[in-house]
Formats: C-alpha cells, sequence, structure tokens
C-alpha cells in the first residue's frame, strides 16, 4: 500500500522565543518492509539541515534558531510503500546491540507490579509469541485509552498504576514486561491509518512497541489498537523509550505563552502503484 | 572575552555605584530629618531615598512607633529590599566572585573586606543610634574599591566593561535625584523659594558632593535652574549627565578600537551625547525638567539595553 | 618490615616503609632525605611547616575565597615531607600505567562499537550494557583517535618493594592534578636545595601536554589551531578551584554552559566579539548535565544540542560521553582480561583481588569474611559509603551485610591491603603515615603522555587507611628522581 503522510508541528509564542533547538527524528529509513518513495523536512531553514544517524540508526536531525521568533513550524511529508508481514519486520537497520535492548531506562524502570503482570503471562521458551500476544491484550484491558491524562514524562509503572494512558503509556509498559522477561523490546514512533477518510486528522503521531524474538526476529506490538502493525503503519524512529525515539524533542529560550498545534494525516495515497 | 565575564564586571560595578549612592541620599535625609519638621508627615525626607533608589513600598504600617528605625532598616538591610545598601553590596560580591580571576586581588579584598564588615557595623551604628559613622564607611569603601580597580586593573575592555557600568548607572542615579526633587519633593504649603525649597536643593548638591562646586562655578544661593544646568550640562562635574554619557562614548569608542569596530549601542551613545553637549539649561526647563529628565533616563535605559545586547548576551 | 607500635590498630600486620628496609638500613631512594630529616631539627620541619601553609594560602588564595567567608581551613593539609620515588620504579610504574590506560581505551571503544569482548564472553554482557554509566546515544560513535578517557586517574598503593597494585580506575572526571602541581610549587620554594639535590624531574609542564592532548583530540573539521574550553559547574562546585587554575595555565577559557550554545551541530561560545567556534571541551561536569535535550528535559543546565553536535563529529569532549563505565568497580575486576584480550600483554599493574558479591560463590564468601574484608559499592567513590572489615563493629557489619544482600551486584569486596607509610611530620614528630597515590595518564589517540608525579594523598590519623580528602587525608609531594647520573664522558 502506498501510504501519504502529512505531519505539521507547530509552536507559537506570546512572547518571541530568542533561541530554539531541537532534534527531529522525522526521516523514515528503508526496510523489508516499508520503501521510502519520497520524503521531506521542512522547517524553514534556508539550505539543509545538519544531520547525523543515532545509535539506534534515526536518521536525526538538528534544528536551531537564533534571534527573536514568535513560531517554529516543522512540517514533514512523504510517500511510502508498505507491505504487511504480520509484524514481522525484515532488513531493519540494526546498529544497537541487540542485548542493549534490555536494559531499564528512566521511563521503563521495573517495579513489583510490573513484573507480576509479565510474568503473569509468561509463557516460556518457546512460546514468545503467545507471551507477547497475552502480554498485549493484558496491557490493553489494564490500561485504558485516554488522553489528556498522561505525558511526557509519565513513566510505564505511573501508567500501570493509573490504568489509563495513551499510545506512548501502553508502548512502555509493553516494552519494561518484554525486558522482564529477557526479550529485548523497544520503542518506536510512527504513522498509522487510522481512519478510512483520506482527510480525517489527528493531533499526535503514533507509537508501538517491537520485540525480539529467537528465531523470528523483531514483531511490533500497537498495544493500543490491540493488532500487529501491518501495511497501514510506517515506522519513523525506534529507542530504548519516547525520548530516544520522539518525533521532536526540543528546548526553546524565551518565548512565554506557547501554543502547540500538530497535524497529522495519513491516508492511503489516491493513485495505488 | 566571555559575554558573561564582561557582564558581570559591567554589574558588578552598577551595583558599587548604586551602594554608594544611596549611602550618599541616606546621608541627605538625614540630615533632612534634622530640619524642624515642615509638611506634618513626620517621615516625608526618608521617602527621597525610597523613590530614588526604586524600592518596592515598604511594608511598615503608619502608625507603627518606630516607624523611623524601620524605614531606615528596610533602606539599609532588609532582605525584603532588593534595592537595600546590603542587597546591592551581595549582588556586587556575588558578580565580583562569578569572574574572580578576571579582578584583581585589590579589587576582590576591597569588596570582600566591605562585604564581611558590613553587618557588625550596621549593628554598631543601630546600638549607638548613629548613622553617619556607618555612611561614611560606606562610602569609605566605596572610595578604597574605585581607587583598586583604578590602581590595578589592565586597561583592557574588562575595564571598559566595569566603568560603562559605573557611568550607566550614576547618570541614572543623578537624573532620577533630580527628577524626585523637582517633581515629587514639590515645596509643601511655604513654596518654592521658601527656607524649605532652599534646604532641600542644597542637599541635592550635598548627595553629590557638588555643594561646593556650585559656589565655585555660580557664587550665588543654589537656584533650581542653575542646579539643573550644573547637574546636567557642565562637563566637569563627575556626576553630571554629561559627563557620564561622554564617559560611556569614550569607553565605547575604545572598546571598537579595541574589539571589531562599532555596534549598534555605538550610535545610540553618540547621539545621546550630541543632544545633552548642544542643549541649554534655559530650553531644558522651559520644556519641563521633568518630562526632559523621564525621557533622559529612558535614553540611558536604552543604551544600556543595546550595550548589553551587542556585548553582554 | 617496621610494625606499628602496639596501640595502633592500623592494617592488621606488618606494612612495608618506603624510606626503611625491614632491617632498619634506610632504602636507596632516602638516603639524602632520611639523612637531612636526621640533621633538621624538628622546630625547623615545624616552621617550614608553617611557611607552607602561608604559602598555601597566598597560592591558594582563590581557592579560600570560593568557600563561603574565605575560611582558610577548607584547604587540604600539606605535608612538607616529600615522597620519593626512584628512576627504575617510576619506569616501571610509567610503563604499568600506559598499558593499562591503553587497554581501558580499547575497552571502552570496544563496548560502544563491537562489543569484541562481550561475544567473546569474557565478561558478562549485562554488567555492560545494563549498567548506570554505559550510554546507549555512544554506541557506534567514532571519536578522534579513538580515544575515551583522555585523561586517566590510576589511584596505586604499594605493599612491597616492588607489589603496586592499582586499587581504583578513573576515567570519568578525574581531578587532583592541581595538587600535585601547586605541591611542587610550594616544595621548590621551600626545599630549592634538597630539591636540586635530589636531581627531581619536574611536573610544571604538566599544563602544556594536557593542552597538547585536548588539541590532538580535536574533530577532523578543526581549523588548524583549535579551540579549546575548559567546561565547569560554576564557582560552587568543589574543584572550581582546579578547574579555574588549568583553564588560567593552558590560556583556555574557563566557560558554564550558559556561555555555550549549538547551532548547524556547532558549538559556539559566547563573547564580547560575538560566537566563537569551539572545538574541544575539557568537560569537568558529568555526563547527566551536560545536553538536557538528551539527558535530563527538565535540566536548566548544560548546553542543548551539545551531544547532536558531538555525535556530528564536530566537537571533541575531554573525556568522552560515557567514559565512566570503565571506573565501575566490578568492571575494574576484569581489567587484567581486558589488557590481554586486547594488547596480548600480561598485566604489569597487578589488581587487588576482587569478590564481586553478584556472584553466588562470590558473595557466600564475603558474607563469611566481612570482618576482613573492605567492601565497596561499585559506583561509589571518596571513600564513602565502604565498609573497612577489620575497623568495623558487629552491628555495623550486620548492617552491611543487609544492603548488600537487598542488592548483592551492587558491591564488591576486596581483602584488607597494608598500605605503606612514607615519613610525615605530624604532633609527635616525624612518623610513617599510609599514603596512595593518582598519577594522571594522558591520551590522545596519537601519544600518551604521563608527566613523573601525581597527586600523593596521606592519612594523616595514626593507623588510618583512609587518604580521602574528604575524610582527613593530606597531601604530599611526591619526587620522580631522575636516573642516576651517566659518569662524565670520557673524551680526550
Amino acid at each position: 500500500m502506498l501510504v501519504e503522510v502529512f505531519h505539521r508541528t507547530e509552536y507559537r509564542y506570546a512572547e518571541p522565543a530568542h533561541y530554539t533547538i531541537q532534534s527531529l527524528r522525522l526521516t523514515p529509513s528503508s526496510t523489508g518492509t516499508q520503501q521510502i518513495r519520497d520524503w521531506f523536512v521542512d522547517t524553514g531553514h534556508p539550505g539543509p539541515l545538519p544531520a547525523f544517524v543515532d545509535s539506534f540508526g534515526n536518521l536525526t536531525h538538528t534544528f536551531t534558531q537564533r534571534g527573536p521568533h514568535d513560531s517554529v513550524r516543522i512540517v514533514a511529508r512523504g510517500r511510502v510503500w508498505t507491505e504487511d508481514n504480520g509484524g514481522v519486520l525484515r532488513n531493519t537497520p540494526e546498529p544497537f546491540p541487540l542485548p542493549g535492548y534490555l536494559r531499564p531506562t528512566a521511563l521503563t524502570t521495573p517495579t513489583p507490579a510490573l513484573q507480576e503482570l509479565a510474568r503473569a503471562h509468561d509463557k516460556g521458551p518457546g512460546k514468545e509469541v503467545e507471551t507477547l500476544h497475552g502480554l498485549m491484550n493484558a496491557i490493553r484491558a489494564a490500561i485504558a485509552y485516554r488522553t489528556g491524562e498522561t505525558d511526557a514524562r509519565t513513566t510505564a509503572a505511573d501508567a500501570l498504576a493509573r490504568g489509563s494512558g495513551v499510545c506512548q503509556d501502553h508502548a512502555h509498559v509493553f516494552a519494561t514486561a518484554c525486558r522482564l522477561l529477557g526479550l529485548p523490546a523497544r520503542y518506536v514512533s510512527g504513522y498509522l491509518i487510522a481512519s478510512d477518510d483520506p482527510h480525517a486528522t489527528h493531533t499526535a503521531a503514533h507509537a508501538w512497541a517491537e520485540a525480539h524474538v529467537p528465531e523470528i526476529g523483531w514483531i511490533g506490538f500497537d498495544v493500543s489498537n490491540g493488532v500487529c502493525p501491518g501495511e497501514g503503519y510506517v515506522r519513523l524512529a525506534v529507542g530504548l523509550d519516547y525520548r530516544e525515539a520522539a518525533p521532536i524533542r526540543g528546548i526553546q529560550r524565551g518565548g512565554t505563552g506557547e501554543d502547540l498545534t500538530v497535524e497529522v494525516r495519513v491516508a492511503a495515497a489516491a493513485s495505488q502503484q | 572575552m566571555l559575554s558573561r565575564t564582561a557582564n558581570n564586571l559591567y554589574w558588578l560595578a552598577r551595583y558599587m555605584e548604586r551602594l554608594e549612592n544611596l549611602a550618599r541620599l541616606l546621608e541627605v535625609s538625614e540630615r533632612l530629618s534634622l530640619l524642624p519638621d515642615q509638611t506634618g508627615e513626620e517621615n516625608a525626607n526618608w521617602q527621597l531615598a525610597l523613590i530614588v533608589s526604586g524600592a518596592p513600598p515598604a511594608p511598615i504600617p503608619a502608625d507603627a512607633p518606630d516607624r523611623h528605625a524601620q524605614l531606615l532598616h528596610y533602606l539599609v538591610a532588609d532582605p525584603a529590599n532588593p534595592s537595600s545598601l546590603l542587597a546591592s553590596l551581595d549582588q556586587a560580591r556575588r558578580n565580583g566572585r562569578a569572574v574572580r580571576i578576571s579582578l584583581t586581588t585589590e579589587m576582590w579584598e576591597s569588596l570582600n573586606t566591605t562585604y564581611l564588615g558590613f553587618e557588625s557595623r550596621w549593628k554598631a551604628s543601630r546600638r549607638d543610634h548613629n548613622l553617619r559613622p556607618f555612611l561614611d564607611w560606606i562610602r569609605e569603601r566605596s572610595a578604597h574599591f574605585y581607587g583598586a580597580l583604578e590602581g590595578t586593573m589592565v586597561r583592557d575592555e574588562a575595564y571598559c566593561f566595569a566603568r560603562i557600568g559605573t557611568f550607566l548607572e550614576r547618570a541614572d542615579n543623578t537624573a532620577r535625584l533630580l527628577d524626585v526633587k523637582y517633581h515629587v519633593l514639590l515645596p509643601g504649603k511655604e513654596g518654592v523659594g521658601s527656607w524649605i525649597d532652599y534646604f532641600q536643593w542644597t542637599h541635592v548638591l550635598r548627595a553629590v558632593s557638588a555643594l561646593g562646586s556650585y559656589h565655585y562655578f555660580y557664587r550665588e544661593n543654589p537656584r533650581p535652574w542653575k542646579i539643573a544646568e550644573l547637574l546636567i550640562l557642565r562637563e566637569e562635574m563627575p556626576r553630571s549627565l554629561l559627563f557620564c554619557v561622554h564617559q560611556v562614548q569614550l569607553l565605547l569608542d575604545r572598546l571598537a578600537a579595541e574589539l571589531d569596530g562599532a555596534r549598534a549601542c555605538h550610535r545610540a551613545a553618540g547621539k545621546l551625547f550630541s543632544r545633552l553637549r548642544y542643549s541649554s539649561a534655559g530650553e531644558i526647563i522651559q520644556d519641563g525638567l521633568h518630562e526632559w529628565l523621564l525621557d533622559f533616563l529612558a535614553d540611558n535605559n536604552d543604551l544600556a539595553a543595546r550595550i548589553t545586547r551587542d556585548y553582554l548576551l | 618490615m617496621n610494625s606499628p607500635d602496639a596501640e595502633d590498630p592500623g592494617p592488621s600486620g606488618p606494612f612495608f616503609e618506603e624510606m626503611h628496609a625491614s632491617d632498619g638500613s634506610v632504602r636507596k631512594p632516602y638516603d639524602q632525605l632520611a639523612a637531612w630529616l636526621e640533621h633538621t631539627p624538628l622546630e625547623e620541619l615545624r616552621r617550614k611547616q608553617h611557611e607552607a601553609e602561608a604559602l598555601f594560602r597566598r597560592i591558594g588564595i582563590t581557592f579560600a575565597v570560593y568557600t563561603e567567608g574565605g575560611d582558610p581551613e577548607k584547604l587540604i593539609p600539606f605535608d612538607i615531607i616529600p615522597r620519593l620515588l626512584s628512576a627504575s620504579e617510576w619506569s616501571f610504574l610509567e610503563r604499568g600505567l600506559a598499558q593499562r590506560t591503553r587497554a581501558l581505551n580499547a575497552f571502552l571503544a570496544d563496548v560502544y562499537h563491537g562489543q569484541e569482548i562481550l561475544r567473546a564472553g569474557h565478561l558478562p554482557a549485562e554488567l555492560v550494557l545494563a549498567n548506570d554509566a554505559y550510554r546507549p546515544e555512544m554506541q557506534g560513535v567514532d571519536l578522534p583517535g579513538g580515544i575515551y578517557s583522555h585523561i586517566s586517574g590510576l589511584d596505586l598503593v604499594r605493599t612491597g618493594e616492588s607489589d603496586f597494585y592499582v586499587l581504583e580506575d578513573n576515567c570519568r572526571t578525574p581531578s587532583g592534578v592541581s595538587y600535585m602541581l601547586e605541591d611542587r610549587e610550594v616544595s621548590m620554594r621551600l626545599f630549592p636545595d634538597l630539591l636540586a639535590n635530589h636531581r627531581v624531574r619536574p611536573v610544571e609542564y604538566y599544563p602544556d601536554e594536557l593542552l597538547r592532548t585536548l588539541r590532538e583530540t580535536a574533530p577532523p573539521g578543526a581549523s588548524a589551531d583549535p579551540v579549546v574550553v575548559v567546561l565547569t559547574p560554576g564557582i560552587y562546585n568543589s574543584a572550581y578551584y582546579e578547574h579555574s587554575f588549568l583553564a588560567d595555565k593552558m590560556g583556555a577559557e574557563l566557560v558554564e554552559g550558559q556561555d555555550l550554545f549549538v547551532e548547524n551541530n556547532q558549538v559556539f561560545m559566547r563573547t564580547t566579539t560575538g560566537p566563537r567556534k569551539v572545538d574541544v571541551i575539557y568537560r569537568r561536569v558529568d555526563d547527566d548535565f551536560l545536553d538536557p535535550l538528551v539527558f535530563d528535559p527538565d535540566s536548566l543546565l548544560g548546553v542543548p544540542g551539545l551531544l547532536n553536535a558531538y555525535r556530528a563529529g564536530q566537537v571533541s569532549l575531554a573525556n568522552a560521553v560515557g567514559s565512566g563505565l570503565a571506573d565501575d568497580k566490578a568492571i575494574y575486576s576484569y581489567v587484567p582480561d581486558m589488557i590481554r584480550f586486547y594488547l596480548a600483554e600480561e598485566p604489569l599493574l597487578a589488581n587487588v583481588p576482587t569478590w564481586r558479591c553478584g556472584e553466588a560463590d562470590n558473595l557466600a564468601y564475603v558474607r563469611d569474611h566481612l570482618h576482613e574484608l573492605v567492601v565497596k559499592e561499585v559506583h561509589g567513590s571518596g571513600g564513602y559509603g565502604m565498609l573497612i572489615g577489620p575497623r568495623s563493629t558487629r552491628a555495623e557489619q550486620e548492617a552491611y551485610a543487609a544492603r548488600i544482600a537487598a542488592a548483592p551486584h551492587q558491591f564488591i569486596a576486596q581483602p584488607t591491603l597494608a598500605l605503606s607509610a612514607c615519613p610525615t611530620l605530624v604532633e609527635e614528630g616525624i612518623a610513617p603515615r599510609h599514603v596512595d597515590f593518582r598519577p594522571f595518564v594522558l591520551s590522545s589517540g596519537k601519544e600518551t603522555r604521563i608527566v613523573p608525579g601525581g597527586l600523593c594523598r596521606v592519612a594523616l590519623r595514626k593507623g588510618s587507611l583512609v587518604v580521602n580528602s574528604s575524610q582527613g587525608g593530606g597531601t604530599k609531594d611526591t619526587w620522580v628522581l631522575e636516573p642516576p647520573a651517566p659518569p662524565p664522558p670520557d673524551d680526550a
């Protein structure tokens, strides 16, 4: 399926900011199940943005603006050819050592409750896929999808205790549980065709998790939707948690009264190829 | 040099100048308070210091029995007053500490000695109910610091930034002092030209150590427009507006020569200097001294902001 | 070996005295010093001691004023009697230090790239990958010269004529080098003749060597004359004096986070002549406070975007982010394996035998022998949070055992070493006190430089083995002697 993505993020300030710096992980890479046809990141910055490839293989741009400015506008758009492989990934760039994905982070620190959750669904060696599906369903049941209750600082433990959260929280809890069972796991940010309406607009990008199963490799699990990602999904960036895979991470100096608008449109391209 | 270092030196000098100016004001206020009460408002004379120093309103009830002592403490050492003597000294020391390696040992020791001696001096002053020795000490310490600065500091950009701070602060203070006397401390029922008016003007001159100079230049009793001329336009007077702005301009020229040429703030300094240079006291009084001073204060602040933007951020 | 006197609770058993051999004779490097000490009246030494303190207050005046109220007692005590190392002792140490530092850098480069040592099973992957000091964002980052620890401080102790042990490796941000330099400065003023007669190798060129090392580590895109700065947390940091001292001696700007900013993945400092590009940052700020964009989004400290510039190869940091991994005391126990693995050499400097409490049989041994072991936290430093078995009470041991049981992999244990002792001027006169030694190794990838000297810490309390300045330790100047002069050339 050819997926068309439009992702606009706009910050406006009542009092101008005098310095803004952002890490943009807004460029998907081609893998065995997704192929980038065309992709642009536009910040209004003249010339190409400086970039590097981070430890997890994400192309990361640095956007800086000095001098007074009352808005920052970032648009990522492009077309990606996707294939359904039952959530199993092929030929992903893997610069980060596999055992490193067992490492807990500030947002995915284990607690007894998380340990309990993981243990309760452990089906043992050879049955990892079953275990992971069980975990996905259990987390989906335990944490109701509700926006506005958690934020970028919410930990997996907090979200589980609270019983509500968004895709980010689902992915954190899932990844934490996998790591507790000795299965390497990671956070994925990306896009999803969430509706049949090609003009439907969302106010956030999507997030899910991936776990690594011996003999099979990396498998995606979208806890919020209870499915393994198919051809409606575009993988943008991966990391141990949200902080490392967030599409945009920034800091500004000055600039009060921030007003943030995010517009995401993801749809099957009108002319299939 | 690092902008932060320049900024710290600039503020160190501004706060030291502020310290001295407030000490001078307090001395005048005290002298005025020794006069027979003329307004019916017992502590009116401390208002001069409160207003000129820009202190927030003192949280002291009007009917407090020891209001005088409380007001004085508020002006000298109350942590709730960011414009107190102690607050200025503390800020000066903080800025000095942050750039300790850019100061000479003499400068640092002078500053630190003042800081360490402040509390006991102030306590003694309260115990003895004698403000003057304390204020004298502050002025001596300030003179000591400038002596150390002038006598030991290498004449490089660090020196220029410190001195620019001194003169911007001094100009601001002189202008405010004039404005407060002229506009706020209006003569009471006795009116312009009364003896109380005369004393107030005399003390304004004292506050900027200019009473003797006034007599030297004018050889007559203090008259408001003459005083305005002396404190605004006479280049010989080290606390006059013209003198201060001229110094800032010269220091900026030196920076331009030493660093990388003139910046936007140089033009602003040049403009302000020419305006003062080609003004006459008659015109200023005729157009309204209060309005003129408000304009000057705004321009002086704008110059400070431009210097900050061009060099210190 | 001389025994400590009867009431000395000191190390269980005898210890090595550096001035006197066990038969009471004077050891060779101390010939002159021993004679001098013998002929110099105690009052004269005390006078010198006072003179030294006055000098320190004067030289270190900047240090004193940074402590609130200018309290000169904050100066770390200096013992005027130097510690001597012979030319051959030093040349052995020098080779051992260079070898160990090379292996540590190779280890860090490997861990942040191919992880061959983990694949080969020489040390458990979890010890590295789950370690707090391991930085995932450094994985795969190529650094100039492949160097992570540009400035390494290795803590050495001695227990016998030729028995030197490495007690710990400091690859994060080792401090203390300013004492090496200032102690020497004071010695030169106190004992010019003694120093000259001893033919002591100089140390005062350390800042030049440091600057050379830092410049060699500049990123490939830097100009031929790279700009080096020293990044300090600020005047409230306890090592601020050292930061300003080194910046001053190198002629580098001493900057705080707020003085730097990133634009287009390049780092600039704000100066009165406008932004100036920075190529190398000698940072004395912990990883966690370097870049709020990566490490702590709520921190106001640090330089947002610094890590982006770093990972894009536009600026060098010394030491590298993530180099603290090598300081972990459990990883320490594998350093001899690293030397064999990366260099195919046998370690010259010995490790102190170490029990890793994370391993079941080790844990059992440690539990049963707490009274004779020193137990440390793997991330601890500064002598805090450790248990010195022979000095502890039953109750202390039990409390500590409970802490170990709660998180065994956080602890290691070592035998109590009988640290060597050097003559020290104390209340009773001249008496042996236990010492350790931290030389500094500079690595740029092009060259390894070791200035002959280091920070020598001395436990001033009788019998004490704790040399940390935070716990009553002082410092000594360390004199590394020139080799004996060759006979004059026999030319006609």
